[in-house]
């Protein structure tokens, strides 16, 4: 069973009469443990392949299969379930809660579920001490580093046990060095829970760290 | 919740407007219901007591205690209609009265009275003793004082303290029919009454009488010369009560709307402020009705400590406002401001409810 399944995925927006074609009969499949690094230019509708994989959005026609469940015609409350139980987000700007701290950003997740607050508890400790911010879980957004900020991201990515992570731009903000550490961070996180990630990038210096890189361009995919 | 909570302790800063306003408008309805309740008890205080059902009045008194007269023929009358179980008469004066020891005189309603009122005890048995109500104690005047009456100082003596029995803003003395009399002689010899003969009667109706039916039968007993209402109605015929009460609730309904509209506008800027933040949580799965019962929750907590502080801020006033300002700050006006303004603080804050739904969690990505 795949991790995600694309099958001639097309998302249509309507501006007046006329017809903006953001993604066009995308088809792929990313593996169990995969790292699928997806590369394009601004505009090129890699953005919309995240947000429908990761339930955000619905497409306008095709196939969506996540962990064996086609959400594609998912209402937007099942949606909401969905993200909150099967994937987990890395978002561009990071987007921690500035007033909570460390481990309570973790805990953000389980806020929204009703899933056991002391396993949740736990899992957030966990999390947090493998990626050595096992200090600093006290502190808040702004008291912490753009590379700690960063680790609290994707500590919170992985706090549902998620079948699929979907990473934006996670290098974008950073330097070549802070970035390569970040990668490494993801990748290393990735590939010790065995989960699936899909991360959208535009620089091509960090596509070494993904199992197989798809170009997108004009919302066509093609292989790298 | 948790979240919404935690930013309340961590960001006090944030909420501080929202909350100075709240603060500002509990402190105003609390003083202004205060005032209302003020001037509304200190009126109404000697009817309300009344035990009886029922008031007769004569029929030309126009519902005033003052100008009605009741004779003891009619007195009679009102005695023998079916319904009627008990009759007491009741005559007031309304005087000036010389505290001992205080150079202002201090403003009182004398009653004679028959029927003991709620919290008064029967009346006295020697002429020229008297209870005091207790907001008495503002002008001076303590238990055991002799007080003198009028511009001819007939002297009475404070056997003690009853309560809310006050009468148009004048303290409430009470002793027997006798000792009204007399004062009344004092103060206005032109308008001495006969013996017998008092202003108002209070009618109490035997048990399953319809008060409103016995109402009408001793008013057609008395061939037309009374005129009987109920306690309510004799209290709502008290000059300016009516008028008092629209004034001061429609200044409080207002004052509330304020508060709606406060909260409303405070959150709706916040909401604003946090589209990024609310469409990060709707990403991670959190609904649209989780995010808004966080901002409804916000809106909740901060109304009640700012009614806990304006209520303080209220209760300091009151003590330094002259006594001569009737106000009463009771803990059903504070029940009945709280549960006012948290329900409209919820209703304002349910106005971003709309923003909150449409935020589009795809905008946390991009």
């Amino acid at each position: 069973m795949s991790a995600l399944k694309l099958e001639n995925v097309r998302k249509v927006y309507q501006s007046g009469d006329d017809e903006i074609v953001a993604l066009d009969h995308a088809s792929l499949e990313v593996g169990d443990a995969e790292i699928l690094a997806l590369v394009g230019p601004s505009g090129s509708g890699k953005t919309t392949l995240l947000s429908i994989s990761g339930g955000l959005l619905s497409p306008s026609e095709g196939q969506v299969t996540v962990a064996g469940d086609d959400i594609s015609s998912y209402d937007p409350k099942r949606l909401t379930e969905f993200r909150r139980e099967s994937v987990g987000f890395v978002f561009q700007s990071v987007n921690l809660v500035p007033f909570l701290t460390a481990r309570e950003n973790l805990l953000v997740v389980a806020d929204f579920d009703k899933r056991d607050k002391k396993k949740a508890a736990a899992r957030a400790d966990q999390l947090l001490a493998e990626l050595g911010l096992d200090k600093r879980k006290a502190n808040l957004p702004g008291q912490l580093s753009g590379g700690e900020r960063q680790r609290v991201a994707v500590g919170r990515a992985f706090m549902n046990e998620p079948a699929l992570v979907l990473i934006d731009e996670p290098t974008s903000a950073l330097d070549t060095k802070l970035g390569e550490q970040v990668m490494e961070l993801i990748v290393n996180e990735v590939r010790a829970r065995e989960t699936a990630a899909v991360i959208v990038t535009h620089d091509l210096r960090m596509t070494h760290y993904a199992d197989r890189v798809l170009n997108i361009i004009d919302g066509t995919l093609q292989s790298s | 919740m948790r979240i919404a909570l935690t930013e309340l302790r961590r960001r006090p800063g944030r909420f501080a407007p929202a909350g100075i306003a709240l603060v500002l408008l509990t402190l105003l309805l609390l003083v202004l219901g205060g005032l209302l309740d003020g001037l509304y008890n200190g009126s109404t205080g000697a009817l309300r007591a009344q035990p009886g059902e029922l008031l007769t009045y004569s029929s030309d008194a126009k519902l005033s205690v003052i100008r009605s007269r009741i004779d003891p023929a009619t007195i009679a009358e009102v005695k023998q209609v079916p319904g009627v179980e008990q009759v007491g008469g009741l005559g007031a004066a309304l005087l000036g009265a010389q505290v001992p020891g205080q150079s202002d005189d201090a403003s009182v309603a004398l009653f004679g009275y028959e029927l003991a009122p709620t919290g008064v005890p029967s009346p006295p048995q020697h002429d020229g003793d008297v209870y005091a109500d207790r907001s008495l104690k503002a002008y001076g005047v303590k238990p055991g004082q002799t007080l003198l009456l009028g511009p001819n100082h007939y002297p009475v003596q404070v056997l003690g303290w009853v309560d809310d029995v006050n009468f148009l803003l004048q303290g409430g003395l009470w002793g027997n029919a006798d000792t009204w009399r007399a004062v009344l002689a004092s103060a206005r010899p032109d308008a001495v009454l006969a013996p017998g003969t008092f202003q108002v009667l209070t009618v109490a109706t035997a048990a399953g009488a319809d008060p409103v039916e016995v109402a009408a039968a001793i008013d057609v007993a008395t061939g037309g010369a009374t005129r009987t209402v109920t306690r309510a109605q004799a209290v709502n015929s008290l000059p300016g009560i009516e008028e008092q009460q629209s004034t001061f609730n429609s200044i409080i309904y207002t004052t509330f709307f304020v508060a709606a509209l406060v909260v409303a506008l405070f959150f709706a800027l916040l909401t604003l402020e946090r589209i990024g933040m609310y469409a990060v949580f709707k990403a991670m799965g959190a609904s649209s009705r989780q995010i808004f019962l966080q901002v409804v929750s916000q809106a909740v907590v901060i109304t009640l400590i700012s009614f806990v502080v304006g209520a303080l801020l209220a209760l300091a006033a009151s003590f330094a406002i002259p006594p001569q300002v009737p106000i009463q700050l009771t803990a059903g006006r504070g029940a009945e401001v709280v549960v006012g303004l948290i329900v409209m603080s919820a209703i304002g804050s349910a106005l971003s409810l709309r923003r909150v739904v449409k935020v589009d969690p795809a905008s946390a990505i991009g």
